[in-house]
């Protein structure tokens, strides 16, 4: 029955997958094991992407079956939900520029590849990053940016978390539209990943995991 | 195109060679000299050539200059989309002091500011409004500004629809408009007729409206100026109007992005009714936006159609019909669109290599040009793509070198435009320089 769930999410049958969720919460089964089920196939989604055989819009609506779910199984939570995580990664998209598509898969793909991610959002100041990087200590960081304004923007995000004394201590991820390695020697980055996997490889590979 | 009737009777091929040959002759332009004109017709023979798949003398070169004149003259977007003057005294200054280039990008892509903020415009955020003042672009703000349940209301009366309900949400001041009836409510002796423009809200909406009438009006005197200016000195305008894929239409500023992807699972009927709407609307506006002298040319950016953001399935259900359907309209009527593929489109290759031969030209952004040239080589113009981050960071050594590679890869055969993969708005004139050289050095048909 576990097993259902977890492919009728990732197959992302809408209809069936509530209907399911409906049937076990009726059945009183522990609402943490409908929440699991939820992980594993996003988890499978996840990897469908990875590989070529899903795009956005099947991550875009396997996020809102999630959510879904998530509404349905909320009443019957006692506790609070903890999953076990890799390491932290602090993303957004730098200052000047407000899209977040890419950075929204990017967001999705680390969290199912198992990593605590801190989504800051769009048009985010350099201070906030900072201030994130500290307070988090996570030991990843990742720039975002679609438009040719991000280019100065990450180079001067760089730059302020080489003045608050943690450029050694991080490493740093560049991506988005208009972003290349061309971009990431001008704004001193670590590393650029042309899409969300590579993205999720980087993470991987600086912290170790495999 | 003497007569209506004669127009009608010609194939679309005749009918682009028409209007080429007008845009050609530059009617109403007077040149300041008997040199500018010749430069004016050899630059404008050159890209009529390549858009039509035939060799020019040399491969020509589209500057991807969008808002570079502003930060050359020492100024930025915000002031010259608030300042008319200004507009003009920086983009005569790069006019003047760049040198020679094949075409000149006039000033027509800057919003007019004011006109924007007398209508309370919300669809999109600008430097100083929005984002910070010296950020180099204006930028869309995504949004679901069209229901999941309001595509009956859109198919059924487009007109209708946006008048009162789309109209309202994106810009502030129209939103009162939604106490207007249908015009087609309009009939008969006007005895209630009226009413409704009598409420104060819709007299200020109105307002609001002539106001942003009237600045558009001070802005366009002020591109008009410049843009004829540059062409009395020999230099064509290459942009002309714009239009959209109707599947990035909906998805980019009625359902937003977030929204178009879940209803091509909850409403994909519904979906694909709607972009069949939204194509007729796109082509007749498409149509009539192109003037009778004015370049025979239709630029459309498209977005939600590129590599990773939809399967090949997605793309031939959703997007690529009615894309398809704009397409085939203009070029029946002698229209060439100008297809800017943003991202990447290397998947889409093979799909799009079925429309007719030499009927448009594909401007790509980071797709790979030798499979490019590979596929469409014999169909369709190519124009690309020296890099944005290269054109920004790079010297103009770099940038030379790089163009003398795509050069190589895409100008054999003719049908080859050097361009940028998307505009820039800053960095080194040099960059540009650089690839006005390298036509000249490396670009030479013998």
């Amino acid at each position: 029955m576990s097993g259902d769930l977890v492919n009728l999410i990732a197959d992302l049958k809408e209809g069936e997958v509530l209907e399911l969720v409906k049937q076990r919460l009726e059945a009183k089964e522990d609402p943490m094991k409908i929440l699991e089920d939820g992980r594993k196939a996003m988890a499978i989604v996840g990897k469908r992407f990875a590989d070529g055989e899903y795009f956005l819009p099947e991550l875009v609506f396997s996020g809102e079956l999630l959510k879904q779910i998530s509404e349905l199984v909320k009443p019957y939570l006692t506790k609070a939900v903890e999953t076990k995580r890799l390491g932290k990664v602090v993303i957004g998209t730098v200052a000047g520029d407000i899209h977040d598509i890419g950075l929204n898969i990017v967001d999705f793909m680390l969290d199912v590849n198992g990593f605590e991610v801190y989504n800051l959002g769009v048009d985010v100041p350099v201070d906030a990053f900072v201030k994130k990087m500290k307070e988090t200590g996570a030991p990843i960081l990742g720039l975002s940016g679609f438009l040719t304004p991000a280019f100065d923007a990450m180079k001067e995000t760089v730059e302020a978390v080489e003045a608050a004394g943690l450029r050694n201590k991080i490493k740093i991820m560049i991506g988005g539209g208009q972003m290349d390695d061309e971009v990431r020697k001008y704004a001193k980055a670590d590393a650029y990943g042309k899409d969300a996997m590579a993205a999720v490889a980087l993470a991987k590979g600086w912290l170790g995991a495999k | 195109m003497n007569t209506e009737k004669k127009w009608n009777e010609l194939t679309p091929d005749e009918k682009r060679e028409e209007r080429f040959k007008r845009w050609l002759s530059a009617p109403g332009v007077e040149f300041s000299s008997p040199e500018a004109e010749k430069l004016y017709k050899e630059r404008a023979t050159r890209f009529t050539r390549a858009f039509q798949l035939g060799k020019p003398d040399r491969v020509p070169c589209m500057l991807p200059a969008g808002n570079f004149a502003a930060y050359y003259a020492g100024s930025d977007l915000r002031t010259v989309m608030y300042d008319y003057d200004e507009l003009k005294r920086t983009w005569r200054k790069f006019l003047y002091e760049f040198g020679d280039s094949d075409m000149f990008f006039g000033p027509g892509m800057v919003p007019p500011g004011r006109a924007l903020e007398a209508v309370d415009y919300k669809l999109y955020s600008w430097p100083g409004h929005g984002i910070s003042g010296d950020t180099t672009t204006y930028q869309c703000v995504e949004g679901e500004y069209m229901k999941a349940d309001e595509y009956d209301a859109l198919i059924k009366d487009p007109s209708n629809f946006w008048l009162r309900i789309y109209l309202p949400r994106v810009f502030g001041a129209f939103e009162p408009l939604r106490y207007i009836p249908p015009f087609t409510t309009i009939e008969e002796i006007a005895i209630m007729s009226f009413v409704p423009y009598g409420r104060p809200d819709v007299q200020a909406a109105f307002e609001a409206l002539l106001e942003a009438g009237r600045e558009s009006m001070k802005w366009m005197s002020a591109v008009m100026e410049v843009s004829q200016e540059a062409m009395a000195l020999g230099f064509p305008g290459v942009m002309a109007s714009l239009a959209k894929a109707p599947f990035d239409t909906l998805g980019d500023t009625l359902r937003g992005t977030r929204a178009v992807m879940m209803d091509m699972f909850q409403r994909p009927e519904k979906l694909q009714e709607a972009t069949e709407k939204i194509a007729l609307l796109t082509i007749d506006s498409a149509i009539s936006s192109v003037g009778e002298s004015g370049p025979p040319l239709v630029m459309m950016p498209l977005h939600k159609g590129a590599d990773g953001f939809m399967s090949q399935k997605q793309y031939e259900t959703f997007y690529w019909p009615t894309f398809k359907k704009v397409i085939m309209a203009l070029v029946n009527e002698g229209i060439l669109p100008i297809l800017f593929a943003e991202g990447s489109y290397n998947t889409r290759l093979d799909i799009i290599k079925e429309l007719p031969k030499a009927s448009v030209a594909w401007w790509f952004d980071q797709t790979d040009m030798a499979r490019a040239k590979e596929v469409l080589g014999d169909r369709a113009c190519l124009i690309g793509n020296v890099p944005t981050s290269l054109l920004m960071t790079g010297t103009p050594q770099e940038v030379k070198e790089h163009c003398r590679k795509l050069i190589e890869v895409c100008a054999p055969g003719g049908g080859y435009i050097l361009g940028g993969g998307a505009n820039i708005d800053k960095g080194n004139p040099d960059n540009l320089r650089a690839m006005m050289e390298a036509v000249k050095e490396y670009g030479v048909y013998k």
